[in-house]
């Protein structure tokens, strides 16, 4: 039954439906179908040639295989029509691939005018969306059937933005923006990868991507913009810990990880990396995430990316708390 | 020195003494390490490039065991990423750029133009000390902290990471000098010093692809050269010209990097080529079908090479027109390689098929070559190669192409040749067997890779999400399988050089000049000049079952005057 599966997989040339294939994760984006049928395209074209070679080349093998009483028979050494032939018609082939290619690129790359923006920024080794209240989430969310537009940009190093199952993908440079939109089909949640390698925790720089049904988004929105408000600021402070980059290189359990753990800092001398001490206190706190390289703790390299100009004075204040919550000096 | 050595009195193949020979004609490691004998230098490199790709593939086979499970199996992330660079840099730098024409080539190549050596023989040593010396450098990055970039050195990770990425690059710099200094050599060889009635279109077909990559050697290495100095000269220096941090562009490097390393996938390919056109006439006791069209499609492979490297980039935010542009361009080059397939299977046509070691490499080769070529075409598709792009797809493809094709063609020249280089016959059973372990081994490795890949698995992922985990599962059980192929093939042939029947002269029945002299050949290779015919010509040979090898019918028709003192 697999088999005939993947024999009516490879035929389905118009591909119908958000279910995976074989070779396809689920289709939920505008682009996805195209994507798909030019795919099964190539695939049949692909599978063609390949049978074509490989049955020639098992046929000659059996039928003239070296045995006794048999000798090579005379055969012209070319042929210059059927190496034209031979020529011309994959030339014919790679014309049509390459046209509906470009055509699907330019719907893949060309944004609608009046698509929702949100801003996307990549740092080792998380991901931040930036809505356009100013509310900044670790996750993609989306509204359903309605195209949204991705301005994206890196803090560090190339880093790369994949959603399969929307069959985007598109790098994000440091020092200039790139763009990449989609419009999903289907709510749901799906992965979204880091696919430019970046270092250590390159294979964890993974988002998901929420997609909410009509009318939800902005509930959704409305109701996570105000965690300043309907929050504890300790609660507060670790929702923040956790979605704008703190968790990737600092633990709460007292492991040492790219960056020294939080656990029990607050109020507690740090030994630093030019041989001075501090207390790491509100105001070091604060320092340390405006501008980090500035007095760094023993052992560390100076490789934090500043936060000034990315996190509101109350979002800084709420961390306090949650890290003094880590000390138990609340 | 071994072209020093006095002129030998004939070499007489039915005498039971060993006969004088390139190998016993001179003792001591430093009549090797010094020698001027093409013969020798091609030896010497692929003990070397051997041994780079046994270490290359203990990577993989590490790197494969590591993938076993998501997370952590065998090692941590950090190790993991040195560890895909190594594997990557140690096959790409080490083992396949010069591969098959530093062994093969220089091997094979000056017997087949009836020559005594290449133009240069001391360029040809400097080439390989060149490549000892770049091969000490970029293993050596491994004990002062190893790199974590990916064999690419993509900026400005490779800028600012912390690790030996100097050293490294040093490594691949003097590596393309060793490249360069090859393909020179052999452009001149072949330009100054083809026999008598060797025109160019009765060069035999190896050659041609011989010569092809050399040119491309010869104009892409500087690039990268120059490339990989200025990213030393921004780590060291702070001189802003990748990084933007310092006023650099990222993506200049990716232009600047591909602008070699498309073209060198060429260099890697089109050796492999060059040797199925050699196989496919002689195991199909045929004349090659097609000569010219293969000819030329060498050399118009090389120069559409140069022009297609912007398709590494198409989500690099690249401007659309390059990106179109990149794409025509890149889909020309699928025709030269289609046409080469074509005529290749058309050569088997009528003829008396001959199931030998390098023969079923070579239908191996047909049919992952095949797979490979085919599933390019949903990378150089603009559309379909944005999803596509950095995951395992790509992966598989390269590898299809690299392994199925490099690598199991060069293992077909190398079981091809292997009588002529070291006077022996390794046991064609275990030939056949271990033949079958690759190539079982590798479609189990790499067509799940496929799959997993137009799924969504990115590339360099130390972990992974659970959906992936069978693919994973076969493709490292596929790789084991490989690698116990692989494991077979050192033994055999490592037996037959003690234990192997001796070779005649012309085991195959090829009728390129090579099989002309005796097996393994006199130090100054031929007694005689030549007279070149079709090197496909196989009338002329005659299958003598009293030496187990093809004679000519005339073997006078063929030769010219005896070399006289004056050489």
């Amino acid at each position: 039954m697999m088999d005939l599966q993947i024999a009516s997989n490879l035929l389905s040339a118009l591909p119908e439906g958000t279910e995976p294939s074989m070779w396809m994760p689920p289709r939920v984006s505008t682009v996805a179908h195209h994507v798909d049928w030019l795919f099964n395209f190539i695939l049949a074209v692909s599978v063609f040639f390949f049978l074509l070679i490989v049955v020639l080349m098992v046929l000659f093998v059996i039928r003239y295989r070296r045995r006794e009483g048999h000798q090579a028979e005379d055969s012209p050494s070319h042929n210059m029509a059927l190496e034209l032939t031979w020529s011309l018609i994959p030339l014919a082939l790679v014309v049509v691939i390459f046209f509906f290619g470009f055509k699907g690129f330019l719907d893949m790359t060309t944004s609608p005018a009046n698509a929702y923006e949100i801003l996307v920024d990549g740092q080792k080794w998380n991901w931040s969306f930036t809505y356009p209240n100013g509310y900044v989430d670790s996750n993609l969310h989306a509204p359903v059937q309605r195209p949204v537009r991705l301005v994206m940009t890196s803090a560090d190093v190339i880093h790369s933005l994949y959603v399969p199952a929307f069959r985007i993908k598109s790098d994000l440079v440091p020092g200039r923006y790139s763009k990449a939109w989609f419009e999903a089909t289907e709510p749901g949640q799906y992965e979204l990868f880091c696919a430019e390698y970046c270092g250590t925790s390159h294979s964890d720089m993974i988002a998901q991507v929420i997609v909410h049904p009509p009318g939800e988004f902005e509930k959704w929105l409305e109701q996570a913009s105000n965690f300043l408000e309907t929050m504890t600021p300790v609660e507060a402070g670790f929702k923040l810990y956790q979605v704008r980059g703190c968790q990737q290189c600092h633990s709460v359990d007292g492991s040492a990880k790219t960056g020294p753990t939080l656990l029990g800092i607050f109020g507690h001398t740090q030994a630093l990396a030019d041989g001075g001490s501090i207390v790491a206190d509100e105001n070091y706190i604060r320092e340390s995430i405006l501008e980090p390289a500035a007095r760094v703790v023993a052992g560390y390299e100076p490789v934090m990316p500043t936060y000034q100009g990315r996190i509101k004075d109350e979002e800084i204040t709420a961390i306090i708390e949650y890290l003094k919550s880590l000390s138990g000096t609340e | 020195m071994a072209v020093a050595t006095p002129a030998l009195a004939g070499t007489d193949t039915t005498d039971n003494q060993t006969p004088k020979n390139y190998l016993n004609a001179s003792r001591g490691l430093l009549s090797w390490f010094f020698t001027l004998d093409h013969k020798r230098i091609g030896v010497m490199y692929l003990i070397a490039i051997l041994s780079s790709f046994f270490l290359g593939g203990v990577f993989a086979l590490l790197l494969r065991t590591e993938l076993l499970t998501p997370a952590q199996t065998i090692m941590d992330a950090d190790t993991y990423n040195k560890m895909f660079t190594l594997h990557g840099a140690v096959m790409i730098f080490l083992f396949i750029i010069p591969g098959i024409p530093a062994t093969l080539g220089n091997f094979v190549l000056p017997l087949m133009l009836g020559a005594k050596d290449v133009a240069l023989p001391r360029l040809n040593l400097a080439s390989f000390w060149l490549w000892m010396i770049g091969a000490v450098f970029a293993v050596s990055s491994i004990v002062v902290g190893a790199v974590d970039t990916g064999w690419t050195f993509y900026t400005p990770y490779s800028t600012t990471t912390g690790t030996a990425v100097i050293s490294m690059t040093l490594g691949a710099f003097i590596l393309g000098f060793s490249s360069i200094f090859t393909g020179l050599n052999f452009i001149v060889t072949i330009h100054k010093m083809r026999p008598e009635g060797m025109t160019w279109f009765r060069m035999p077909l190896f050659l041609w692809g011989i010569y092809s990559t050399a040119i491309i050697q010869v104009l892409a290495t500087p690039v990268l050269g120059i490339t990989l100095l200025l990213l030393v000269a921004e780590r060291t220096l702070g001189v802003g010209i990748f990084d933007p941090a310092l006023g650099g562009d990222p993506v200049l490097y990716q232009h600047f990097f591909w602008f070699y390393s498309h073209p060198a996938v060429y260099i890697m390919i089109l050796p492999a080529m060059a040797i199925m056109s050699e196989l496919m006439s002689v195991f199909s006791g045929k004349h090659i079908f097609g000569y010219r069209f293969i000819a030329w499609s060498s050399v118009a492979i090389a120069l559409l090479s140069f022009l297609v490297w912007g398709h590494h980039m198409f989500t690099s935010g690249q401007a659309g027109i390059t990106n179109m542009i990149f794409s025509a361009l890149t889909f020309s080059v699928a025709i030269p390689s289609a046409v080469k397939v074509f005529n290749w299977v058309a050569t088997m046509y009528k003829g008396s098929i001959r199931l030998a070691t390098p023969m079923l490499y070579a239908l191996s080769f047909l049919f992952l070559f095949s797979i490979g070529g085919l599933t390019g075409l949903f990378l150089g598709a603009l559309s379909t190669d944005v999803h596509l792009h950095d995951t395992y797809f790509v992966v598989a493809h390269f590898h299809y192409v690299m392994f199925g094709g490099t690598v199991i063609a060069f293992l077909g020249g190398l079981h091809y040749w292997w009588p002529k280089m070291f006077g022996r016959m390794y046991s064609e059973r275990w030939g056949s067997i271990a033949a079958l372990l690759v190539f079982v081994g590798f479609n189990l490795t790499f067509f799940s890779q496929f799959v997993m890949g137009s799924q969504g698995m990115p590339r360099r992922y130390f972990n992974y999400v659970d959906r992936f985990t069978s693919y994973h599962q076969i493709s490292t059980i596929g790789s084991y399988v490989l690698g116990l192929g692989f494991f077979v093939i050192a033994g055999y042939l490592l037996h037959s050089l003690v234990r192997g029947d001796r070779a005649p002269a012309n085991p195959w029945g090829g009728a390129t000049l090579e099989w002309e002299t005796s097996s393994p050949p006199p130090p100054h290779n031929f007694d005689c000049e030549f007279r070149a015919g079709d090197p496909y010509d196989l009338d002329d040979l005659r299958y003598d079952p009293e030496i187990k090898g093809h004679v000519r019918r005339d073997p006078e028709s063929i030769r010219l005057h005896p070399k006289g003192a004056q050489q």
